[in-house]
């Protein structure tokens, strides 16, 4: 008898189990209530957990919201090549940041060690926003607003890089975040 | 009317001729797509060596979509069919259903992936395999695979309707073998599977030809992840049915309890496919609840299933083994086991890249907050080279080396290039899995033709050295991999074309189906422990897993706080 014939048993559920298999069944079904606890077990006292507040919204919407942010925070023009609007909203503030084809508009700059509630969304395709090098990847999609609260724990430059892939042009999609002390 | 049959020479197995023929079918055609698609994975690898960066831009996208398609659903669902095919009419000795029906699901298939190649080819859909709205492409994209699902699913019926037939014409005793039983379980998963593909694909066509104003981009992932998510199910199911066959037929292995191994393959059709879930793990609009929800009670108890298997497959060899006698020390077993037979070092290396490397990564990065640091890097490829390629298609190819002189009946040639062909490929794959996954913790983006940013004027990312080094290793191990592959595909071919041919009742020169130990030399293995050294090698799995894991939190911690 084989795996590639009947059973011997016809009424193979009552078959014993072997011992090791009773072992090992107890200690994954152990580690699989583990990592069941981890997740919610983060929410309570971990520091990273996406928000799931997501508005619905329009490309002419969200466009509207950043220009209105833009305008209101801008603090000088940034010395990258695009020379886009620094934006610098007040801690514990409202970033709006779209991503579009092919790129993340404004530069945003934060105070490190404060919270700011980033709305997120696409005009157009689904992007990524993945933030290098702090390595935090989160999905955009058009018409959902998504608002993340970010607080960064160290000063310097960071990027944002499309990692959805997103057309021709996904390999030029690139945004900047600088955080100060 | 009879049908024509013969009994195998060398596995007393009862052949039916439509049967034969419509394996070969699916085999020859699921090798072939291989083949291409494989050769766009050497295309996609050499591009994204920075030093080599082969392709300009749209060739890589476009090349990066046919890889997918052509490896990942023609070549996989292909073997498939031919799975299904042997699991219902060869292992059960029964006559296919109406075989006409496979044939015209073989032609719905054949010309749905003849389609998608074309229209992709032809440049107009390079959208990836996965299409997300409202990203569009070419309607002829979208048509390509509903005619491929739809001959899918006629395969499927075609199984279900000969285990019908063999259960009316008692073709067997009692319950079906545990190898049948894990396809049956992969059809199951099939057809729900081909079900959420055409709820998310009909109307996405319909869109493209402009019937429908809007696709609702969450919507899509949602509904594309149930299929895409539950097609690995498929695969996943059908790869185990294979490790389990592999493992009769090189040891005569028995399952260690039925029992066990029938609940955990049918955890697979109970939890998997609500899975998706761990696709939208950072999207928005969907609740953590939802998340956490899904991913636990619905990926961990399937899990469970995959961590379960691990052990009895190996334990099932190790049981049969010392039941023959071989039972020196905890190791002696696998020493001792047939390590130049491709069809069993492609099946153990599956078994150890799948669990070892695709799994830890897989149930790792699923759990709701890990998956920030890695979602839609190069760690994801990373982690799926190990499942469904060191995984599923290294048990694939280690089964087709059997199924050549038993269905084709065709000696293989080249028998010494073949028995290195599973370490060629594995040592390949198992290098682009870890070096992928490596740089993916750099923050590298999958999908990726240039990660120096020359085309953006200026503004730039500048990734760390090791980046670098670590995408240049990954070249390397892909034309490693390459070459594994391509030698798999010349062996096979070529022992379909140029391999002797087997006379109707010649015997090989080497046995090819082991004679399984008897109910005595069985119950000498007495009650207690009777698969130490597996033991060992899964407490050694669990260990791995479990110090992995929690690194990966430890990682969690210290980026940025985000609520
Ligand atoms: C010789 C063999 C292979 C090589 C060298 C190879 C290499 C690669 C590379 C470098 C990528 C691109 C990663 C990225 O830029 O995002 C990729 C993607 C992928 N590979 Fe492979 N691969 C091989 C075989 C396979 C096989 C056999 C399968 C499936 C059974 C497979 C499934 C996939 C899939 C699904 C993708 C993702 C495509 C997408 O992002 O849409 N590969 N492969
Ligand atoms: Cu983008
Ligand atoms: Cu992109």
């Amino acid at each position: 008898m084989t795996s590639l014939s009947p059973p011997k048993d016809k009424i193979w559920w009552n078959e014993p189990i072997e011992r090791t298999e009773l072992i090992w069944i107890t200690i994954v079904f152990l580690w699989g209530l583990v990592m069941t606890f981890m997740m919610p077990f983060w929410h309570v006292v971990g520091d990273q957990n996406i928000s799931s507040e997501t508005y619905k919204t329009t490309p002419e919407k969200f466009m509207q919201q950043t220009q209105a942010f833009v305008d209101e925070y801008t603090v000088r023009k940034d010395d990258g090549p695009r020379q886009y609007p620094v934006v610098k909203p007040p801690p514990g503030g409202d970033v709006y940041l779209v991503a579009r084809l092919w790129d993340f508009w404004p530069v945003v700059e934060l105070k490190k060690g404060e919270s700011y509630r980033f709305h997120l969304s696409s005009l157009d395709w689904q992007h990524g926003f993945s933030l290098q090098p702090a390595n935090i990847n989160i999905q955009i999609i058009p018409k959902y607003e998504h608002v993340v609260t970010f607080t960064p724990n160290k000063s310097g430059d960071y990027s944002v890089l499309c990692n959805e892939y997103c057309g021709i042009g996904h390999h030029m999609m690139i945004g900047k975040i600088i955080v100060v002390e | 009317m009879s049908e024509q049959f013969r009994i195998c020479p060398d596995t007393g197995l009862k052949l039916y001729q439509s049967t034969e023929t419509l394996i070969k079918a699916n085999a020859v055609a699921a090798v072939v797509f291989l083949l291409v698609g494989g050769i766009y994975g050497l295309l996609v690898g050499l591009t994204r060596w920075p030093a080599v960066h082969l392709l300009p831009a749209d060739w890589f996208y476009l090349a990066l979509t046919g890889h997918g398609l052509n490896v990942l659903i023609f070549w996989l669902i292909f073997f498939e069919m031919a799975v299904l095919y042997f699991a219902s009419s060869v292992i059960l000795g029964s006559r296919l259903a109406v075989p006409k029906f496979a044939w015209a699901g073989f032609a719905l298939m054949l010309i749905g992936a003849l389609m998608n190649n074309y229209i992709v080819l032809s440049g107009e859909a390079s959208v990836m395999m996965t299409s997300y709205a409202p990203m569009d492409a070419h309607p002829l994209f979208y048509l390509s695979l509903i005619l491929f699902a739809v001959g899918a699913l006629l395969g499927c019926f075609v199984f279900f309707g000969t285990l019908v037939v063999a259960k009316e014409e008692k073709t067997y005793e009692g319950s079906v073998p545990l190898v049948t039983f894990g396809a049956i379980t992969a059809a199951i998963i099939a057809v729900f599977t081909i079900i959420s593909g055409a709820i998310i694909l009909i109307p996405t066509l319909l869109w493209s030809l402009g019937f429908l104003a809007e696709i609702d981009a969450l919507m899509y992932r949602l509904i594309w992840w149930a299929f895409g998510h539950s097609s690995q199910q498929i695969n996943v199911a059908a790869h185990i049915a294979v490790w389990y066959a592999i493992a009769s037929i090189v040891f005569g292995a028995k399952p260690m309890s039925e029992k066990v191994s029938r609940m955990a393959f049918f955890m697979y059709i109970l939890f998997l496919q609500l899975a998706s879930a761990h696709h939208l793990l950072v999207d928005p609009g969907v609740s953590s609840e939802f998340k956490m929800f899904n991913t636990s009670y619905a990926m961990y108890l399937a899990v469970m299933a995959s961590m379960v298997h691990g052990l009895t497959v190996p334990g099932s060899i190790e049981q049969a083994q010392r039941a023959k006698g071989i039972n020196a020390g905890l190791f002696e077993w696998l020493r001792r086991a047939p390590w130049g037979n491709p069809t069993f070092s492609g099946m153990f290396l599956s078994l150890i890249g799948f669990g070892f490397l695709g799994g830890i990564s897989g149930v790792t990065m699923g759990a709701e907050q890990i998956n920030i640091l890695v979602h839609n890097t190069v760690y994801v490829p990373g982690h799926f080279h190990a499942t469904v390629v060191l995984g599923t298609t290294l048990a694939f190819m280690a089964m087709t080396y059997w199924l050549v002189p038993v269905i084709f009946r065709r000696d293989l040639i080249w028998k010494g290039l073949a028995s290195w062909q599973p370490y060629l490929f594995g040592l390949g794959m198992a290098g682009v899995s870890l070096f992928l996954m490596g740089a993916g913790t750099l923050g590298v983006p999958r999908r990726h033709w240039d990660i120096t940013f020359s085309m953006t004027g200026g503004e730039v990312y500048e990734f760390p050295a090791a980046a670098n080094t670590l995408l240049a290793l990954n070249g390397l191990s892909v034309a490693l991999a390459v070459a594994g592959g391509a030698a798999f595909c010349l062996i096979i071919v070529g022992s379909l074309l140029f391999g002797r041919k087997l006379g109707p009742d010649e015997k090989l020169a080497t046995p090819h189906i082991a004679t399984p130990p008897s109910d005595a030399d069985y119950e000498k293995l007495g009650n207690g422990i009777t698969v130490p050294g597996t033991l060992v090698l899964a407490l050694v799995f669990f260990a791995a897993f479990a110090v992995y894991y929690f690194i990966n939190w430890k990682y969690l911690a210290e980026t940025w706080g985000i609520s």
